[in-house]
């Protein structure tokens, strides 16, 4: 039998939705356009070495393309 | 000392040129630079009598490809000019990248013991070619002719004629076969109508030579953004003589004539010695250049009987010194196959071989240039947004560092897919996979001496690596005996640490084969070889099977 791959996780998952949301959006409080798009690369980049998969990645992109 | 920066070589009429009919040679190799220099010298001593054209009588102007690696290293020691390289060249295996000033990524290119060579020197690109030419004129069977420039190619069913054209006049010469590593602008791509198609990046770098006497570790230093020079990156390196590169981004709206004036150099380079803590340090400035660059390849490197090799080829950007490591290699890949054809031990189909294995190598060269390219000059606000991102993260996250790319530094490729390949039948661990270029480990002789595994493999045949000591080591060896085949065998063997490195590299067991082609590449391994399988291996690398 071959190994289950990861995949990306798209039905709700998050402990705490609402909570979340309010973080996220507080996390950019004071931050110019420019700044926020900067944090929200340096975000990515963390996010994405916490997933490590390439592949659940790949399908991250394409679910974030797909809008 | 001989400066081999204005060093001439004389034009001398060559009998070829007063020939009623034109004189008909083997190979000839068009240009004389890393590429075609090594390919002369590969043929030669595979008694393959080989035709070298230049089209000037002077070597490289300027140090242009400074970096050669380890696996070029390993190759000019099997042409025999590799010590006096490593001797004259700065050898070094590391690399720091720094954001603004602060160091935020440090590499070892060669993190373990048991090599021979380091993994890169640097050494100005005029002293490996002055150290290549000489190696050629002491080789009868290279006749290296200056000042002689293909001006036109035919092809013909069995072979090309060339238009040769020298001081006194024109001539034709015929070829068996043509081996063009005439450099980027290639003369023979043109004139076959061919093309070198990829990316060309709009960015401006300008590369200087500067002489100073200062106590630098001999490391590869990189900076993104550094305050002497904000918003572009730089580099710095120590070649031969006190001598140093230094290049620096300057954007595309840079003007090349302008930046490459004295009066424009000495600033910036200033700027970096004093950032660095070298104010006092006087410096003069030789050779400088303003270069853009293009990620490019030629959809085939054969035609017909021309075979190319080199930036004639294909184009890299020069962050990971993959241009002349890689063309090196071409001529590595090429040399051994023309001579077996040309022996009448392999049929033409091995030349095919060639391309499409440097074809895959030259890939991969392009995808890590392309790659460290678009790091180092983003192309879009938004890659400029995550370099940045990068690079500030690098400071306080260990994963973010390893995303900095200011080039990934020229290795061997493993020619894995090669149609040359045996495939494994035995289980293996470890890197020397088929394609694998071999790795070196130390060795001790049965005479009790030391030494390096790829120094005992053959200079022009097929090696057989046999590894360890008892019955298992013997019929590998009757196996070896009944192919018949004429293999150079190395025996690897000994106790203790005397065979420890290479016994883990090859994830050797007593009695493990791995047959190696004359370019030292893994063709084939075995836990436990028959006659037939060795024959099949080789009958299979020659590309007969």
């Amino acid at each position: 039998m071959t190994p289950m791959q990861p995949q990306l996780i798209t039905t709700p998952n998050l402990e705490a939705p609402d909570d979340f949301y309010e973080a996220l959006i507080e996390a950019h409080q004071g931050l110019s356009t420019e700044e926020s798009h900067a944090f929200n690369a340096r975000l990515v980049l963390v996010l994405a070495n916490h997933v490590g998969s390439l592949a659940v990645l790949r399908e991250a992109f394409d679910a974030a393309r797909a809008g | 000392m001989i400066d081999y920066q204005s060093l001439r070589f004389d034009y001398t009429r060559h009998a070829d040129q007063d020939a009623a009919a034109p004189a008909r040679h083997p190979v000839v190799v068009v240009g004389a630079g890393p590429v075609g220099l090594t390919l002369a010298i590969d043929l030669a001593l595979r008694q393959v009598p080989v035709v070298l054209l230049d089209n000037d009588n002077s070597l490289s102007s300027g140090s242009r490809a400074i970096c050669f690696a380890k696996r070029t290293l390993e190759v000019f020691d099997r042409l025999g000019c590799g010590d006096r390289m490593v001797d004259k060249g700065v050898s070094w295996n590391v690399g720091k990248v720094f954001f603004h000033d602060e160091q935020v990524y440090r590499f070892d290119l060669l993190p373990e013991p048991g090599h021979e060579r380091p993994a890169f020197i640097n050494l100005q690109q005029y002293y490996v070619e002055g150290y290549l030419v000489e190696r050629a004129a002491a080789l009868p069977l290279i006749d290296l002719r200056w000042n002689n420039k293909v001006i036109g190619i035919e092809q013909q069913g069995d072979g090309a004629m060339l238009t040769v054209e020298t001081p006194e006049g024109n001539y034709e010469l015929a070829a068996g076969y043509v081996a063009a590593c005439d450099g980027s602008r290639s003369n023979l791509r043109q004139m076959l109508g061919q093309e070198a198609k990829g990316r060309t990046f709009r960015d401006r770098f300008l590369i200087a030579d500067i002489t100073m006497d200062a106590q630098l570790p001999t490391e590869r230093r990189f900076w993104f953004d550094p305050s002497f020079h904000p918003g572009q990156s730089v580099l710095l390196h120590k070649q031969a003589d006190g001598m140093w590169r230094v290049d620096f981004q300057l954007g595309w709206d840079a003007d090349p004539v302008e930046e490459r004036k004295p009066e424009r150099i000495t600033p910036r380079v200033r700027a970096l010695l004093d950032s660095i803590g070298f104010e006092g340090v006087q410096f003069q400035i030789g050779w400088a250049s303003v270069y853009t660059f293009a990620c490019q390849r030629m959809e085939h490197f054969r035609h017909g009987r021309v075979l190319f090799a080199g930036d004639s080829a294909h184009g890299v950007s020069p962050f990971g010194a993959r241009g002349a490591n890689s063309g090196v290699q071409d001529a590595d890949n090429l040399a051994w196959k023309l001579a077996a054809v040309l022996a009448g031990d392999a049929p033409d189909a091995l030349l095919d071989s060639y391309a499409s294995e440097r074809e895959f190598a030259a890939d991969e060269n392009i995808r890590n240039s392309t790659r460290a390219t678009d790091f180092i000059t983003p192309k879009s606000e938004v890659s400029r947004l995550f370099r940045d991102a990068v690079l500030e993260l690098t400071k306080r996250h260990a994963f973010a560092r390893s995303l900095v790319n200011s080039g990934r530094l020229s290795v061997a490729t493993v020619l894995r897919d090669s149609p040359l390949n045996t495939p494994d039948a035995d289980s293996f661990a470890g890197a020397m996979v088929p394609g694998a270029a071999a790795a070196d480990a130390p060795v001790r002789r049965a005479d009790g001496s030391t030494g390096w595994l790829l120094r005992e493999c053959h200079v022009a045949r097929f090696t057989a690596l046999v590894f360890g000591t008892g019955d298992a080591a013997e019929r590998s060896l009757q196996a070896l005996n009944a192919s018949d085949l004429a293999l150079h065998v190395v025996r690897v063997e000994g106790h203790g640490t005397d065979a420890e490195l290479a016994t883990q590299r090859y994830d050797a067991q007593p009695g493990t084969v791995y047959l190696l082609r004359p370019d030292q590449h893994v063709c084939a391994r075995w836990r436990q070889p028959t006659a037939a399988n060795l024959r099949a291996a080789l009958d299979h690398a020659l590309a007969k099977a």
